[in-house]
């Protein structure tokens, strides 16, 4: 069975000012979703709501055809969310922090070594969080990313803080996901040059 | 219909996950857990200094006395039950994880008292020496305190819960927390005062037993909507 995430009619307000009305798409398998727009158009509200994070005014998610907002476990179960704040405990080591996550989550990939490496932070696995400059920091949340082993990523700004290597190595790990028949939702300010099925929705 | 490929983590695992992750965090940082200790230990020590040495006057009002610097201490611990997990986005991960959010929230909550409440147990009889307590009455405060830290803890996570979005929420935090704490104080002081005077405290003991089940039954789903409804 594939999977599918759809939304209709989404709406949201904050305080008395619409972000976004009446808001329709669908992502199959294989799929990328780019959602563009200005500083405050309502990016990450629109990532929070798909999530269930935020009450949306009217509108419905639907992952697999299930409303998510009532099989809520279900689909957290096949999402990885890359937010703004990494969401690391700053006294924890990185390894801790990431067994942590791992715990969390419906599965994890057991190969942790292979993943640090592949993100070249395998150096600083002994090292508390706090010891780390925010591009690293960022690149062990692209770790807990991998590591979940989830359907639908949803990345927020995914290339704040990193370097331009670190830029390349996010395309070049959605590419491979989405290869693999996963999905990804992504806010970005620059342009997104990837050779995929590729939806764009710009924000006012 | 869902993907029922994709299994849901076990509760008790991702409670346990929560716990021990708390627990590491307050090993690394243990002046949060050694400062609400410090409160109590110097409030129940300087008390005696302030009303005088008389023995009579002192076993009249240790039992109060320790209960009040017992609370006052969590109180004390309470606000950053949620915030550091708020600052940082983990909170924010938490809920977003396959697992029944009441669950997490308990696990939290466990690390709480662990930290908190249990130190202050353990440090309660050394204290009650200072007060003159019998041993058997010691035994008694222990037991309170006990029951009533564990009540203090899942209250006062609903009220951590809530206000973990506000600035400034310590205070907002105290007066919702109090009048919900107040027959904890009532009945755990006043159980260790007869017990000092040879009455009965099975009533009292109870009463804080019963206390301390219902928040264990209600606290973790209050504190994982209060959560929610502070995310948003």
């Amino acid at each position: 069975m594939t999977a599918t995430l759809a939304a209709s009619g989404l709406t949201v307000f904050r305080g008395d000012r619409c972000l976004f009305r009446d808001l329709d798409f669908a992502l199959d398998a294989g799929e990328l979703l780019l959602l563009e727009g200005r500083n405050g158009s309502g990016k990450s509200t629109l990532l929070r709501a798909i999530l269930g994070l935020i009450d949306v005014d009217s509108g419905d998610v639907l992952w697999n055809g299930a409303l998510v907002r009532d099989h809520r476990q279900a689909f957290h179960a096949c999402v990885v969310w890359l937010a703004h704040r990494v969401g690391f405990k700053a006294d924890l080591t990185l390894v801790e922090n990431l067994r942590f996550e791992a715990a969390l989550k419906s599965r994890a990939r057991r190969d942790l070594q292979a993943v640090l490496e592949r993100l070249d932070i395998d150096r600083l696995k002994r090292l508390p969080l706090r010891a780390l400059s925010a591009g690293q920091q960022r690149r062990v949340a692209l770790a807990r990313m991998l590591l979940a082993d989830a359907m639908l990523w949803m990345l927020d700004e995914p290339f704040t803080n990193l370097d331009r290597e670190g830029r390349d190595l996010v395309l070049e790990l959605v590419s491979e996901h989405l290869d693999a028949g996963g999905m990804c939702i992504m806010t970005a300010h620059q342009d997104v040059n990837l050779d995929v099925p590729m939806h764009r929705i710009q924000l006012q | 219909m869902i993907d029922e490929q994709t299994p849901l983590p076990g509760i008790a695992q991702g409670m346990i996950a929560v716990t021990r992750r708390d627990l590491l965090q307050a090993w690394k940082r243990p002046g949060d857990v050694l400062n609400p200790l410090f409160f109590f230990a110097m409030v129940a020590t300087l008390f005696p200094l302030a009303v005088g040495p008389s023995s009579e006057q002192l076993a009249f009002s240790g039992p109060g006395v320790l209960w009040v610097a017992a609370l006052l201490a969590t109180l004390l611990s309470l606000n950053g039950l949620f915030w550091s997990d708020f600052e940082d986005g983990s909170l924010e991960q938490l809920l977003v994880s396959p697992l029944p959010l009441p669950a997490l929230a308990l696990g939290k909550t466990i690390a709480h008292w662990l930290t908190s409440g249990l130190p202050l147990v353990l440090v309660s009889p050394v204290l009650a020496v200072t007060y003159r307590l019998p041993v058997a009455v010691t035994g008694i405060l222990m037991l309170t305190l006990t029951l009533g830290t564990i009540s203090l803890s899942l209250l006062g996570s609903v009220g951590a819960a809530l206000t973990v979005g506000l600035h400034r929420g310590a205070a907002l935090l105290s007066l919702l927390i109090l009048p919900l704490a107040m027959p904890l104080l009532v009945f755990g002081a006043r159980t260790v005062s007869f017990a000092a005077a040879g009455d009965a405290t099975g009533a009292g003991i109870y009463f804080l037993a019963a206390y301390a089940v219902l928040a264990l039954s209600l606290a973790p789903f209050a504190t994982a909507a209060a959560l929610r409804i502070s995310i948003e």
